[in-house]
């Protein structure tokens, strides 16, 4: 799957593309770990392309909040589509990951963490 | 009809009674939605009661353990664990055909656990001499669970002293048997201890009870056993106890599934009706209500073209197949 990612105020944007589903969600896993992983700094997840998250989508993210936990950054989502904000609602998954409205709230709120490395 | 479903009992881990002040909420709520409507008969009350309330107003999803009897044209009943709600069954039994009938009874338990075993100390057909009753099961210590509950210093009636005729039969996960005029084939379920869960087929027609049971799979297709285990089900009776934020975070390897996994593995399998069971305690009737509709979204936002009927348990439910 097609995923975006680039850097601003200290913050990795991962931007995603697409339905991240059972067929996809591998992929997106993967590139989300190996983006929390190395330092204990934020890590944003912008959603405003992904249509639709299943529960194998979210999984994915539940993985990335556990480690980007364990390694004391933080990790959290913005920009939900209506249908994904929807989905977040059922799985109550705004307890999980930190949920944004938009870009620009996220990255205000993460430059300031002690997560998010300066510059 | 090939098989008419009865839920006894659709709570999970523990009894949940209803309190006084949820009582009282149901009046008012019934009250304040009643103002200004004609009900001066009792046939519009019923009416109004059954096609304008909200079920968690007008009824309530209950508060008994898990218990479900799958009746069929066979002369014996079939059980699904023996939770408080076989009290119900019991008591409904005598009160259609009095205490001197004699029944067999075929129960398949999905596992030991207190919940799932608690109400058989008041069945009263367990008390009554010429009662057969033969307890199905994967586990080993089927008997010991039972008799271990039935002893002092946790009841008074020792489990030796029991008018009715009571066997426990193990079966084989990897079998499928014929009983009581059903098909039935298990799964080895994740819980702890293991659960098993039970397809049970007749006249063409299937129900699959699948309780206390934690879904893990790396890749949701027909490599996960479950898949074909339910595949083009009429029937999938499901434990939904926690949403899928608690089952993957706080409460994982707790046992339990989710409402968004039940949607996505019926869709998978083309099942045709989901029936979301093992109710969380702590959820008060509005909170069971709210999830279902939720479920009923989900399954719109993650339908492919396979529509999947998707409902919720409730004591008292019966569904014909």
């Amino acid at each position: 799957m097609e995923i975006g990612e680039r850097r601003q105020g200290g913050v990795v944007i991962l931007s995603p593309v697409g339905r991240i589903d059972n067929d996809t969600s591998p992929a997106f896993q993967s590139k989300l770990l190996a983006t929390v992983a190395p330092g204990g700094g934020a890590v944003l997840v912008d959603l405003s392309k992904v249509e639709y998250l299943s529960s194998a989508g979210l999984r994915a993210l539940m993985m990335g909040a556990k480690q980007s936990k364990a390694s004391k950054g933080r990790l959290a989502v913005a920009e939900l589509k209506p249908v994904v904000k929807e989905i977040f609602a059922i799985s109550r998954f705004s307890y999980v990951v930190e949920v944004f409205g938009t870009l620009a709230e996220a990255l205000q709120a993460l430059s300031g963490s002690s997560g998010a490395p300066k510059g | 009809m090939a098989m008419l479903i009865r839920f006894w009992g659709t709570r999970g881990s523990l009894p949940t009674p209803l309190a006084s002040r949820a009582v009282r909420d149901k009046i008012r709520g019934a009250l304040l939605a009643a103002r200004g409507r004609k009900l001066d008969a009792p046939q519009a009350i019923d009416a109004f009661i059954e096609r304008e309330l909200p079920f968690s107003i007008g009824g309530t999803f209950g508060g008994n353990t898990s218990c479900v009897e799958i009746a069929s044209d066979g002369d014996e009943h079939v059980l699904c664990d023996l939770g408080t709600g076989v009290r119900e069954f019991g008591n409904r039994l005598i009160a259609l055909h009095g205490p001197q009938r004699k029944h067999r009874f075929n129960v398949f338990m999905s596992h030991v656990h207190w919940d799932h075993i608690m109400g058989f100390p008041f069945f009263a057909h367990a008390y009554i001499p010429g009662n057969v009753i033969r307890i199905h099961g994967c586990h080993k210590v089927l008997r010991e669970a039972f008799e271990r509950q039935h002893s002092s210093p946790s009841f008074p009636v020792d489990f030796g002293s029991l008018g009715a005729t009571i066997e426990f039969v193990e079966l084989e996960p990897e079998r499928s048997y014929e009983i009581a005029g059903l098909s039935v084939k298990m799964i080895r379920q994740q819980h702890s201890g293991d659960s098993y869960g039970y397809r049970f087929s007749h006249a063409g027609r299937s129900v699959v009870y699948s309780t206390d049971s934690e879904h893990k799979f790396d890749m949701l297709d027909e490599s996960y056993p479950f898949v074909p285990f339910i595949r083009d089900a009429d029937l999938l009776i499901f434990d939904t106890m926690y949403s899928l934020a608690e089952a993957v975070s706080v409460k994982e390897d707790w046992g339990h599934s989710s409402n968004m996994v039940a949607v996505e593995l019926a869709q998978l399998a083309r099942v045709k009706h989901l029936v979301m069971y093992h109710h969380e305690p702590i959820y008060d009737d509005v909170m069971i209500e709210t999830i279902l509709s939720e479920t009923r979204r989900y399954e719109e936002i993650s339908r492919s073209t396979h529509k999947l009927l998707v409902s919720s348990a409730y004591d008292g439910l019966e569904i014909g197949l």
